[in-house]
Protein backbone atom coordinates (compact mmCIF):
# COMPACT_ATOMS: atom_id res chain seq x y z
CA UNK A 1 0.00 0.00 0.00
CA UNK A 2 2.65 2.44 1.13
CA UNK A 3 4.88 1.61 -1.79
CA UNK A 4 2.15 2.15 -4.33
CA UNK A 5 1.42 5.49 -2.77
CA UNK A 6 5.05 6.54 -2.98
CA UNK A 7 5.25 5.62 -6.65
CA UNK A 8 2.20 7.66 -7.33
CA UNK A 9 3.89 10.56 -5.57
CA UNK A 10 6.95 10.32 -7.75
CA UNK A 11 4.91 10.37 -10.92
CA UNK A 12 2.87 13.21 -9.62
CA UNK A 13 5.98 15.27 -8.84
CA UNK A 14 6.13 16.36 -12.47
CA UNK A 15 2.81 18.04 -12.05
CA UNK A 16 3.56 19.60 -8.73
CA UNK A 17 4.95 23.10 -8.30
CA UNK A 18 8.63 23.50 -7.57
CA UNK A 19 8.12 26.66 -5.59
CA UNK A 20 5.09 27.97 -3.72
CA UNK A 21 4.97 31.51 -2.39
CA UNK A 22 2.12 32.49 -0.10
CA UNK A 23 1.25 35.83 1.45
CA UNK A 24 4.79 37.10 1.02
CA UNK A 25 5.31 40.55 2.47
CA UNK A 26 8.47 42.50 2.99
CA UNK A 27 8.48 45.97 4.48
CA UNK A 28 11.36 48.34 5.03
CA UNK A 29 10.22 50.20 8.12
CA UNK A 30 6.95 51.74 7.03
CA UNK A 31 7.76 51.44 3.33
CA UNK A 32 6.36 48.45 1.49
CA UNK A 33 8.80 46.39 -0.55
CA UNK A 34 6.28 43.82 -1.68
CA UNK A 35 2.93 42.86 -0.22
CA UNK A 36 0.87 39.66 0.04
CA UNK A 37 2.37 37.98 -3.01
CA UNK A 38 1.17 34.47 -3.96
CA UNK A 39 2.81 32.60 -6.79
CA UNK A 40 3.76 29.10 -7.93
CA UNK A 41 6.51 28.03 -10.29
CA UNK A 42 6.49 24.64 -12.00
CA UNK A 43 9.53 22.64 -13.09
CA UNK A 44 10.90 23.90 -16.40
CA UNK A 45 8.81 27.04 -16.33
CA UNK A 46 10.06 30.58 -16.89
CA UNK A 47 8.27 33.23 -14.87
CA UNK A 48 8.93 36.90 -15.53
CA UNK A 49 8.39 39.56 -12.89
CA UNK A 50 7.86 42.93 -14.54
CA UNK A 51 7.01 46.39 -13.32
CA UNK A 52 8.43 49.88 -13.15
CA UNK A 53 11.38 50.90 -11.02
CA UNK A 54 10.62 50.64 -7.31
CA UNK A 55 7.63 48.33 -7.82
CA UNK A 56 9.17 45.62 -5.65
CA UNK A 57 10.60 43.19 -8.19
CA UNK A 58 14.01 42.80 -6.57
CA UNK A 59 12.54 42.67 -3.10
CA UNK A 60 10.28 39.81 -4.16
CA UNK A 61 13.06 37.98 -5.96
CA UNK A 62 15.42 38.29 -3.01
CA UNK A 63 12.77 37.02 -0.60
CA UNK A 64 11.96 33.96 -2.68
CA UNK A 65 15.62 33.15 -3.27
CA UNK A 66 16.40 33.06 0.47
CA UNK A 67 18.53 36.16 0.30
CA UNK A 68 16.23 38.51 2.18
CA UNK A 69 14.06 37.45 5.09
CA UNK A 70 10.38 38.23 4.45
CA UNK A 71 8.43 40.17 7.04
CA UNK A 72 5.66 37.60 6.73
CA UNK A 73 4.50 34.83 4.45
CA UNK A 74 6.06 31.56 3.33
CA UNK A 75 8.28 30.32 0.54
CA UNK A 76 8.21 26.54 0.05
CA UNK A 77 10.51 24.63 -2.27
CA UNK A 78 10.32 21.04 -3.47
CA UNK A 79 13.67 19.50 -2.57
CA UNK A 80 15.25 16.85 -4.78
CA UNK A 81 13.77 14.16 -2.58
CA UNK A 82 10.31 15.49 -3.48
CA UNK A 83 9.61 16.95 -0.07
CA UNK A 84 8.21 20.47 0.13
CA UNK A 85 10.20 22.55 2.62
CA UNK A 86 9.74 26.04 3.99
CA UNK A 87 12.94 27.88 3.05
CA UNK A 88 13.11 29.98 6.12
CA UNK A 89 12.79 26.92 8.33
CA UNK A 90 15.72 25.13 6.76
CA UNK A 91 18.97 24.91 8.68
CA UNK A 92 21.38 27.51 7.43
CA UNK A 93 23.70 24.79 6.13
CA UNK A 94 20.84 23.23 4.12
CA UNK A 95 19.84 26.59 2.72
CA UNK A 96 23.34 27.47 1.66
CA UNK A 97 23.80 24.08 0.06
CA UNK A 98 20.59 24.59 -1.89
CA UNK A 99 21.83 27.99 -3.03
CA UNK A 100 24.96 26.59 -4.57
CA UNK A 101 23.69 23.33 -5.96
CA UNK A 102 20.01 23.19 -6.86
CA UNK A 103 19.68 26.93 -7.43
CA UNK A 104 21.45 29.65 -9.31
CA UNK A 105 21.36 33.41 -9.01
CA UNK A 106 22.37 35.66 -11.88
CA UNK A 107 22.99 39.24 -10.84
CA UNK A 108 22.57 42.27 -13.06
CA UNK A 109 26.11 43.29 -12.27
CA UNK A 110 28.39 40.31 -13.01
CA UNK A 111 30.90 41.54 -10.43
CA UNK A 112 28.31 40.70 -7.75
CA UNK A 113 28.12 37.10 -8.88
CA UNK A 114 31.69 36.39 -9.95
CA UNK A 115 35.02 36.20 -8.19
CA UNK A 116 36.81 38.86 -10.16
CA UNK A 117 40.30 37.92 -8.99
CA UNK A 118 40.32 34.26 -9.92
CA UNK A 119 40.34 32.71 -13.38
CA UNK A 120 37.25 31.93 -15.45
CA UNK A 121 37.96 28.22 -14.94
CA UNK A 122 38.00 28.59 -11.17
CA UNK A 123 34.83 30.67 -11.30
CA UNK A 124 33.04 27.86 -13.08
CA UNK A 125 34.74 25.15 -11.01
CA UNK A 126 33.99 26.70 -7.63
CA UNK A 127 30.61 25.05 -7.16
CA UNK A 128 32.02 21.68 -8.14
CA UNK A 129 34.75 22.03 -5.55
CA UNK A 130 32.19 23.25 -3.03
CA UNK A 131 30.30 19.99 -3.37
CA UNK A 132 33.44 17.93 -3.04
CA UNK A 133 34.93 17.38 -6.49
CA UNK A 134 38.63 16.83 -5.88
CA UNK A 135 39.88 15.98 -9.36
CA UNK A 136 41.59 18.92 -11.02
CA UNK A 137 41.52 17.48 -14.52
CA UNK A 138 37.84 16.67 -14.34
CA UNK A 139 36.94 20.08 -12.91
CA UNK A 140 38.87 21.76 -15.68
CA UNK A 141 37.25 19.62 -18.33
CA UNK A 142 33.79 20.46 -17.02
CA UNK A 143 34.71 24.15 -16.85
CA UNK A 144 35.97 24.08 -20.43
CA UNK A 145 32.77 22.42 -21.53
CA UNK A 146 30.65 25.04 -19.79
CA UNK A 147 32.67 27.92 -21.18
CA UNK A 148 31.97 26.47 -24.61
CA UNK A 149 28.26 26.27 -23.91
CA UNK A 150 28.20 29.97 -23.07
CA UNK A 151 30.33 30.77 -26.12
CA UNK A 152 33.54 31.65 -24.33
CA UNK A 153 36.51 30.15 -26.10
CA UNK A 154 38.51 27.54 -24.22
CA UNK A 155 41.71 29.56 -24.41
CA UNK A 156 40.22 32.15 -22.07
CA UNK A 157 39.88 29.63 -19.23
CA UNK A 158 42.83 30.99 -17.28
CA UNK A 159 41.93 34.65 -17.73
CA UNK A 160 40.32 36.59 -14.94
CA UNK A 161 36.85 38.03 -15.60
CA UNK A 162 38.40 41.46 -15.18
CA UNK A 163 39.79 40.94 -18.68
CA UNK A 164 36.33 40.07 -20.08
CA UNK A 165 33.75 42.31 -21.75
CA UNK A 166 30.41 42.90 -20.03
CA UNK A 167 28.67 40.31 -22.17
CA UNK A 168 31.35 37.70 -21.56
CA UNK A 169 31.22 38.33 -17.83
CA UNK A 170 27.49 37.79 -17.86
CA UNK A 171 27.89 34.55 -19.81
CA UNK A 172 30.57 33.44 -17.39
CA UNK A 173 28.25 34.16 -14.48
CA UNK A 174 25.61 32.01 -16.12
CA UNK A 175 28.04 29.13 -16.66
CA UNK A 176 29.21 29.38 -13.05
CA UNK A 177 25.61 28.97 -11.91
CA UNK A 178 24.60 26.17 -14.26
CA UNK A 179 27.57 23.88 -13.70
CA UNK A 180 25.91 21.97 -10.85
CA UNK A 181 22.74 21.36 -12.87
CA UNK A 182 20.39 23.52 -10.81
CA UNK A 183 16.63 23.14 -11.25
CA UNK A 184 15.78 26.75 -10.49
CA UNK A 185 17.65 29.90 -11.47
CA UNK A 186 16.86 33.42 -10.32
CA UNK A 187 17.85 36.33 -12.50
CA UNK A 188 17.64 40.03 -11.72
CA UNK A 189 17.83 42.11 -14.90
CA UNK A 190 20.47 39.80 -16.42
CA UNK A 191 20.66 41.87 -19.59
CA UNK A 192 20.35 45.19 -17.81
CA UNK A 193 23.81 46.65 -18.14
CA UNK A 194 24.46 45.50 -21.69
CA UNK A 195 24.07 47.31 -24.99
CA UNK A 196 21.37 46.18 -27.35
CA UNK A 197 23.24 43.84 -29.68
CA UNK A 198 24.99 42.14 -26.75
CA UNK A 199 21.62 41.82 -25.01
CA UNK A 200 20.11 40.09 -28.00
CA UNK A 201 22.89 37.53 -28.15
CA UNK A 202 22.68 36.85 -24.43
CA UNK A 203 18.90 36.41 -24.58
CA UNK A 204 19.31 33.98 -27.42
CA UNK A 205 21.85 32.00 -25.46
CA UNK A 206 19.69 32.03 -22.35
CA UNK A 207 16.65 30.82 -24.23
CA UNK A 208 18.63 27.96 -25.69
CA UNK A 209 20.07 26.90 -22.34
CA UNK A 210 16.75 27.13 -20.53
CA UNK A 211 15.11 24.95 -23.17
CA UNK A 212 17.93 22.42 -23.34
CA UNK A 213 18.24 22.05 -19.60
CA UNK A 214 14.55 22.29 -18.75
CA UNK A 215 15.37 24.95 -16.17
CA UNK A 216 12.82 26.75 -14.11
CA UNK A 217 13.65 30.46 -14.09
CA UNK A 218 12.32 33.43 -12.23
CA UNK A 219 13.52 36.49 -14.05
CA UNK A 220 13.08 40.11 -13.04
CA UNK A 221 13.01 42.60 -15.85
CA UNK A 222 11.47 45.91 -16.65
CA UNK A 223 11.88 45.11 -20.34
CA UNK A 224 8.70 43.56 -21.71
CA UNK A 225 10.56 42.38 -24.80
CA UNK A 226 12.79 40.24 -22.58
CA UNK A 227 9.73 38.84 -20.84
CA UNK A 228 8.09 38.10 -24.19
CA UNK A 229 11.13 36.28 -25.50
CA UNK A 230 11.96 34.17 -22.45
CA UNK A 231 8.97 33.64 -20.24
CA UNK A 232 5.93 31.39 -20.23
CA UNK A 233 4.11 33.31 -17.55
CA UNK A 234 4.35 36.81 -16.14
CA UNK A 235 3.39 38.76 -13.11
CA UNK A 236 3.07 42.53 -13.19
CA UNK A 237 3.95 44.49 -10.06
CA UNK A 238 3.05 47.97 -8.98
CA UNK A 239 3.74 49.55 -5.60
CA UNK A 240 4.71 46.18 -4.17
CA UNK A 241 1.53 44.41 -5.28
CA UNK A 242 0.94 41.87 -8.03
CA UNK A 243 -1.69 43.58 -10.14
CA UNK A 244 -1.90 41.06 -12.96
CA UNK A 245 -0.61 37.62 -13.79
CA UNK A 246 -1.06 35.14 -16.57
CA UNK A 247 0.44 33.47 -19.61
CA UNK A 248 2.93 35.81 -21.23
CA UNK A 249 1.35 35.86 -24.69
CA UNK A 250 -2.13 36.37 -23.34
CA UNK A 251 -1.01 39.08 -20.94
CA UNK A 252 0.98 41.05 -23.48
CA UNK A 253 -1.59 40.73 -26.26
CA UNK A 254 -4.61 41.36 -24.09
CA UNK A 255 -3.66 43.13 -20.86
CA UNK A 256 -6.51 43.45 -18.38
CA UNK A 257 -5.32 45.85 -15.71
CA UNK A 258 -5.24 49.49 -16.82
CA UNK A 259 -1.67 49.78 -15.56
CA UNK A 260 -0.55 46.79 -17.62
CA UNK A 261 -2.31 48.27 -20.63
CA UNK A 262 -0.28 51.41 -20.11
CA UNK A 263 2.95 49.44 -19.74
CA UNK A 264 2.29 47.44 -22.87
CA UNK A 265 1.26 50.41 -24.94
CA UNK A 266 4.27 52.43 -23.86
CA UNK A 267 6.62 49.66 -24.84
CA UNK A 268 4.89 49.33 -28.19
CA UNK A 269 5.43 52.98 -28.84
CA UNK A 270 9.18 52.66 -28.48
CA UNK B 1 70.30 31.23 34.16
CA UNK B 2 68.07 30.09 36.96
CA UNK B 3 64.94 31.20 38.73
CA UNK B 4 66.90 33.38 41.15
CA UNK B 5 68.12 35.82 38.54
CA UNK B 6 64.68 36.78 37.30
CA UNK B 7 63.91 40.49 37.15
CA UNK B 8 61.38 41.00 39.94
CA UNK B 9 59.82 44.12 38.43
CA UNK B 10 57.56 41.90 36.36
CA UNK B 11 55.19 39.15 37.26
CA UNK B 12 56.60 35.73 36.35
CA UNK B 13 56.74 35.56 32.52
CA UNK B 14 55.74 39.22 32.20
CA UNK B 15 51.95 38.82 31.95
CA UNK B 16 49.82 39.21 35.06
CA UNK B 17 48.09 36.09 36.39
CA UNK B 18 44.64 37.15 35.27
CA UNK B 19 45.80 37.62 31.70
CA UNK B 20 47.56 34.26 31.78
CA UNK B 21 44.38 32.59 33.01
CA UNK B 22 42.43 34.20 30.18
CA UNK B 23 44.95 32.96 27.62
CA UNK B 24 44.99 29.49 29.18
CA UNK B 25 41.23 29.29 28.89
CA UNK B 26 41.55 30.13 25.20
CA UNK B 27 44.27 27.48 24.85
CA UNK B 28 42.14 24.85 26.57
CA UNK B 29 39.23 25.62 24.29
CA UNK B 30 41.56 25.45 21.29
CA UNK B 31 42.81 22.04 22.41
CA UNK B 32 39.24 20.84 22.86
CA UNK B 33 38.36 21.84 19.28
CA UNK B 34 41.46 21.02 17.23
CA UNK B 35 42.07 23.47 14.40
CA UNK B 36 39.39 25.93 15.51
CA UNK B 37 40.48 29.55 15.91
CA UNK B 38 39.63 30.80 19.39
CA UNK B 39 39.50 34.58 19.85
CA UNK B 40 41.43 35.94 22.80
CA UNK B 41 42.13 39.38 24.23
CA UNK B 42 45.64 39.78 22.88
CA UNK B 43 47.82 42.07 25.01
CA UNK B 44 50.47 44.55 24.11
CA UNK B 45 53.88 42.99 24.50
CA UNK B 46 57.14 44.92 24.79
CA UNK B 47 58.08 44.07 21.18
CA UNK B 48 56.67 44.74 17.71
CA UNK B 49 53.86 42.53 16.34
CA UNK B 50 56.11 41.18 13.60
CA UNK B 51 58.13 39.55 16.35
CA UNK B 52 55.49 37.04 17.16
CA UNK B 53 53.61 38.52 20.09
CA UNK B 54 50.92 35.85 19.74
CA UNK B 55 53.45 33.09 20.25
CA UNK B 56 55.11 35.01 23.05
CA UNK B 57 51.80 35.37 24.90
CA UNK B 58 51.04 31.67 24.52
CA UNK B 59 54.49 30.79 25.80
CA UNK B 60 54.14 33.22 28.69
CA UNK B 61 50.79 31.68 29.65
CA UNK B 62 52.01 28.07 29.71
CA UNK B 63 55.52 28.61 31.06
CA UNK B 64 56.39 27.23 34.49
CA UNK B 65 59.59 27.75 36.49
CA UNK B 66 60.87 24.29 35.55
CA UNK B 67 60.38 24.69 31.83
CA UNK B 68 63.28 24.76 29.43
CA UNK B 69 62.68 27.04 26.48
CA UNK B 70 64.05 26.91 22.95
CA UNK B 71 63.27 29.63 20.41
CA UNK B 72 63.84 29.32 16.68
CA UNK B 73 63.40 31.65 13.77
CA UNK B 74 63.55 29.89 10.43
CA UNK B 75 65.42 26.90 11.82
CA UNK B 76 68.00 28.87 13.72
CA UNK B 77 68.43 29.65 17.40
CA UNK B 78 70.84 32.51 16.79
CA UNK B 79 68.85 35.07 14.77
CA UNK B 80 68.06 38.44 16.35
CA UNK B 81 64.41 37.55 16.78
CA UNK B 82 65.07 34.18 18.41
CA UNK B 83 67.81 35.54 20.67
CA UNK B 84 65.64 38.47 21.79
CA UNK B 85 62.67 36.29 22.68
CA UNK B 86 64.90 33.85 24.54
CA UNK B 87 66.53 36.72 26.46
CA UNK B 88 63.12 38.17 27.18
CA UNK B 89 61.96 35.01 28.91
CA UNK B 90 65.26 34.55 30.74
CA UNK B 91 64.78 38.03 32.15
CA UNK B 92 61.05 37.99 32.96
CA UNK B 93 60.76 34.34 34.02
CA UNK B 94 64.28 33.39 35.01
CA UNK B 95 63.80 30.08 33.26
CA UNK B 96 66.42 27.92 31.67
CA UNK B 97 66.84 28.12 27.90
CA UNK B 98 68.44 25.78 25.41
CA UNK B 99 69.19 25.38 21.74
CA UNK B 100 68.82 21.59 21.89
CA UNK B 101 65.49 20.35 20.64
CA UNK B 102 65.56 17.24 22.81
CA UNK B 103 66.20 19.22 26.01
CA UNK B 104 63.43 21.77 25.51
CA UNK B 105 60.01 21.42 27.11
CA UNK B 106 58.66 24.39 25.14
CA UNK B 107 59.85 25.35 21.67
CA UNK B 108 58.64 28.64 20.27
CA UNK B 109 58.99 28.85 16.52
CA UNK B 110 58.52 31.01 13.52
CA UNK B 111 58.65 29.09 10.19
CA UNK B 112 60.04 25.71 11.12
CA UNK B 113 59.31 22.50 12.96
CA UNK B 114 62.52 20.89 14.24
CA UNK B 115 63.81 17.95 12.23
CA UNK B 116 64.16 15.68 15.26
CA UNK B 117 60.79 14.12 16.10
CA UNK B 118 59.18 15.82 19.08
CA UNK B 119 58.30 13.79 22.13
CA UNK B 120 55.35 13.49 24.42
CA UNK B 121 55.40 16.32 26.95
CA UNK B 122 56.98 18.82 24.59
CA UNK B 123 55.01 21.85 23.42
CA UNK B 124 55.60 23.58 20.12
CA UNK B 125 54.38 27.21 20.06
CA UNK B 126 53.98 28.80 16.64
CA UNK B 127 54.12 32.54 16.00
CA UNK B 128 51.33 33.16 13.51
CA UNK B 129 50.87 36.32 11.45
CA UNK B 130 47.65 35.41 9.56
CA UNK B 131 45.54 32.64 11.09
CA UNK B 132 42.65 32.65 8.60
CA UNK B 133 43.23 30.27 5.68
CA UNK B 134 40.11 31.49 3.84
CA UNK B 135 41.11 35.13 3.82
CA UNK B 136 42.83 34.88 0.46
CA UNK B 137 39.48 34.68 -1.33
CA UNK B 138 37.03 35.87 1.29
CA UNK B 139 38.09 38.97 3.19
CA UNK B 140 34.84 39.24 5.19
CA UNK B 141 35.34 37.90 8.69
CA UNK B 142 31.59 37.26 9.22
CA UNK B 143 31.59 35.12 6.11
CA UNK B 144 34.75 33.12 6.89
CA UNK B 145 33.39 32.38 10.35
CA UNK B 146 30.21 31.04 8.80
CA UNK B 147 32.21 28.99 6.33
CA UNK B 148 34.14 27.35 9.16
CA UNK B 149 30.96 26.75 11.12
CA UNK B 150 29.24 25.13 8.14
CA UNK B 151 32.35 23.34 6.88
CA UNK B 152 32.20 25.16 3.56
CA UNK B 153 35.75 24.77 2.40
CA UNK B 154 35.37 24.72 -1.38
CA UNK B 155 37.26 28.00 -1.58
CA UNK B 156 40.45 26.37 -0.34
CA UNK B 157 40.42 24.19 -3.42
CA UNK B 158 39.68 27.19 -5.62
CA UNK B 159 42.97 28.58 -4.37
CA UNK B 160 44.80 25.34 -5.14
CA UNK B 161 43.06 25.15 -8.53
CA UNK B 162 44.40 28.59 -9.38
CA UNK B 163 47.83 27.50 -8.33
CA UNK B 164 47.79 24.54 -10.72
CA UNK B 165 46.20 26.56 -13.53
CA UNK B 166 49.00 29.14 -13.25
CA UNK B 167 51.98 26.94 -12.51
CA UNK B 168 51.09 23.47 -13.67
CA UNK B 169 51.39 22.19 -10.12
CA UNK B 170 50.45 23.30 -6.61
CA UNK B 171 53.02 26.03 -6.14
CA UNK B 172 52.07 26.94 -2.57
CA UNK B 173 55.19 26.15 -0.58
CA UNK B 174 54.44 27.61 2.82
CA UNK B 175 51.29 28.30 4.84
CA UNK B 176 49.96 25.24 3.04
CA UNK B 177 46.41 24.58 4.27
CA UNK B 178 45.55 21.44 6.22
CA UNK B 179 42.40 19.76 7.44
CA UNK B 180 42.42 18.83 11.09
CA UNK B 181 40.67 15.68 12.30
CA UNK B 182 38.51 15.79 9.19
CA UNK B 183 36.83 18.96 10.38
CA UNK B 184 38.50 22.39 10.52
CA UNK B 185 40.71 23.75 7.78
CA UNK B 186 43.74 25.39 9.36
CA UNK B 187 46.63 27.52 8.20
CA UNK B 188 49.93 26.24 9.59
CA UNK B 189 51.10 29.76 8.87
CA UNK B 190 54.58 30.53 7.64
CA UNK B 191 56.01 27.05 8.04
CA UNK B 192 57.14 25.45 4.78
CA UNK B 193 54.90 22.66 3.53
CA UNK B 194 57.93 20.44 4.05
CA UNK B 195 56.98 20.47 7.72
CA UNK B 196 53.27 19.68 7.24
CA UNK B 197 53.72 15.92 7.63
CA UNK B 198 55.47 16.54 10.97
CA UNK B 199 52.28 18.07 12.36
CA UNK B 200 50.35 14.90 11.61
CA UNK B 201 50.06 12.62 14.66
CA UNK B 202 52.83 14.49 16.45
CA UNK B 203 53.40 13.36 20.03
CA UNK B 204 53.89 17.00 21.06
CA UNK B 205 51.19 19.54 21.79
CA UNK B 206 51.14 22.24 19.10
CA UNK B 207 49.82 25.71 19.95
CA UNK B 208 49.39 28.58 17.50
CA UNK B 209 49.23 32.20 18.62
CA UNK B 210 48.36 35.16 16.40
CA UNK B 211 48.89 38.40 18.34
CA UNK B 212 47.70 41.08 15.97
CA UNK B 213 44.75 38.92 14.87
CA UNK B 214 43.92 37.84 18.42
CA UNK B 215 43.50 34.15 17.69
CA UNK B 216 44.76 30.95 19.27
CA UNK B 217 44.41 27.48 17.79
CA UNK B 218 45.85 24.11 18.64
CA UNK B 219 46.66 20.57 17.67
CA UNK B 220 46.57 18.22 20.65
CA UNK B 221 49.06 15.33 20.56
CA UNK B 222 48.27 12.58 18.03
CA UNK B 223 45.94 14.70 15.91
CA UNK B 224 45.22 13.88 12.29
CA UNK B 225 46.51 16.67 10.04
CA UNK B 226 45.97 16.24 6.31
CA UNK B 227 47.30 18.63 3.67
CA UNK B 228 44.64 19.60 1.11
CA UNK B 229 45.19 18.51 -2.47
CA UNK B 230 43.56 17.09 -5.60
CA UNK B 231 43.36 13.41 -6.51
CA UNK B 232 45.39 14.08 -9.64
CA UNK B 233 47.72 16.59 -7.95
CA UNK B 234 48.50 14.99 -4.61
CA UNK B 235 50.27 16.87 -1.83
CA UNK B 236 54.04 16.65 -2.02
CA UNK B 237 56.76 18.09 0.16
CA UNK B 238 59.70 19.99 -1.27
CA UNK B 239 62.54 17.71 -2.26
CA UNK B 240 66.17 18.64 -2.15
CA UNK B 241 68.46 17.00 -4.64
CA UNK B 242 71.41 16.89 -2.28
CA UNK B 243 72.26 16.30 1.38
CA UNK B 244 73.35 19.01 3.83
CA UNK B 245 76.85 20.21 2.91
CA UNK B 246 77.90 20.29 6.53
CA UNK B 247 76.41 17.21 8.17
CA UNK B 248 75.31 15.15 5.19
CA UNK B 249 71.72 14.88 6.41
CA UNK B 250 69.17 13.83 3.79
CA UNK B 251 65.43 14.47 3.78
CA UNK B 252 65.84 17.64 5.80
CA UNK B 253 64.93 21.20 4.90
CA UNK B 254 67.93 23.03 3.45
CA UNK B 255 68.81 26.72 3.29
CA UNK B 256 71.00 28.15 0.60
CA UNK B 257 74.09 29.93 1.89
CA UNK B 258 76.10 32.24 -0.34
CA UNK B 259 79.79 31.66 0.27
CA UNK B 260 81.46 34.36 -1.80
CA UNK B 261 80.73 36.94 -4.48
CA UNK B 262 81.79 34.56 -7.26
CA UNK B 263 78.60 32.54 -7.08
CA UNK B 264 79.86 29.99 -4.59
CA UNK B 265 77.06 28.62 -2.42
CA UNK B 266 76.11 25.65 -0.38
CA UNK B 267 72.99 24.03 1.01
CA UNK B 268 72.84 23.35 4.70
CA UNK B 269 70.28 22.26 7.30
CA UNK B 270 67.89 25.09 8.15
CA UNK B 271 67.59 23.47 11.59
CA UNK B 272 70.91 24.54 13.08
CA UNK B 273 70.58 22.41 16.19
CA UNK B 274 69.93 19.33 14.08
CA UNK B 275 73.01 20.07 12.00
CA UNK B 276 75.24 20.70 15.00
CA UNK B 277 74.01 17.61 16.80
CA UNK B 278 74.75 15.47 13.77
CA UNK B 279 78.20 16.95 13.36
CA UNK B 280 78.91 16.36 17.04
CA UNK B 281 77.97 12.75 16.39
CA UNK B 282 80.59 12.65 13.65
CA UNK B 283 78.45 13.04 10.54
CA UNK B 284 80.09 15.04 7.77
CA UNK B 285 78.81 16.53 4.50
CA UNK B 286 80.96 17.33 1.47
CA UNK B 287 82.06 20.68 2.97
CA UNK B 288 81.73 19.59 6.56
CA UNK B 289 85.47 19.38 7.19
CA UNK B 290 86.75 22.81 6.20
CA UNK B 291 83.71 25.01 6.52
CA UNK B 292 81.88 24.11 9.66
CA UNK B 293 82.03 26.92 12.14
CA UNK B 294 82.64 29.86 9.82
CA UNK B 295 79.80 29.13 7.42
CA UNK B 296 77.08 30.95 9.28
N1 LIG C 1 17.16 48.29 1.56
C1 LIG C 1 16.06 49.03 1.43
N2 LIG C 1 15.72 49.90 2.40
C2 LIG C 1 14.60 50.68 2.30
N3 LIG C 1 13.78 50.62 1.26
C3 LIG C 1 14.05 49.77 0.27
C4 LIG C 1 15.21 48.94 0.29
N4 LIG C 1 15.24 48.19 -0.83
C5 LIG C 1 14.16 48.55 -1.53
N5 LIG C 1 13.44 49.49 -0.88
C6 LIG C 1 12.17 50.09 -1.32
O1 LIG C 1 11.26 49.05 -1.61
C7 LIG C 1 10.54 49.34 -2.79
C8 LIG C 1 10.78 48.24 -3.81
O2 LIG C 1 12.14 48.28 -4.21
P1 LIG C 1 12.80 47.19 -5.17
O3 LIG C 1 14.26 47.42 -5.17
O4 LIG C 1 12.32 45.88 -4.79
O5 LIG C 1 12.19 47.62 -6.58
P2 LIG C 1 12.51 47.14 -8.05
O6 LIG C 1 11.22 46.85 -8.68
O7 LIG C 1 13.51 46.06 -8.02
O8 LIG C 1 13.15 48.46 -8.68
P3 LIG C 1 14.27 48.60 -9.83
O9 LIG C 1 13.60 48.29 -11.12
O10 LIG C 1 14.64 50.05 -9.75
O11 LIG C 1 15.39 47.69 -9.49
C9 LIG C 1 11.00 50.72 -3.24
O12 LIG C 1 10.12 51.67 -2.72
C10 LIG C 1 12.35 50.85 -2.61
O13 LIG C 1 12.64 52.21 -2.37
MG1 LIG D 1 15.55 45.86 -8.78
ZN1 LIG E 1 73.20 19.67 8.39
Amino acid sequence: MTIALRNADVFAAEDLPLLCVRGLTRTYGTRIGCAEVDLDVWPGEVLAIVGESGSGKSTLLNCISARLEPTSGTVCYRMRDGEMRDLYRLQEAERRLLLRTDWGFVHQNPADGLRMTVSAGANVGERLMAVGDRHYGRIRETATDWLGRVEISADRIDDQPRAFSGGMRQRLQIARNLVTGPRLVFMDEPTGGLDVSVQARLLDLLRGLVNDLGLAVIIVTHDLAVARLLSHRMIVMKDGNVIEHGLTDRLLDDPQAPYTQLLVSSILQV
Amino acid sequence: MNAMSRNATYNFAYLDEQTKRMIRRAILKAIAIPGYQVPFASREMPMPYGWGTGGVQVTAAILGPDDVLKVIDQGADDTTNAVSIRKFFERVAGIETTTHTAEATIIQTRHRIPEAPLAEGQVLVYQVPIPEPLRFLEPRETETRKMHALEEYGLMHVKLYEDIAKNGHIATTYAYPVKVEGRYVMDPSPTPKFDNPKMHMSAALQLFGAGREKRIYALPPHTEVVSLDFEDHPFEVQRFDRPCALCGAEQVYLDEIVLDDRGGRMFVCSDTDHCETRRAEGHRGELGGELSGEAK
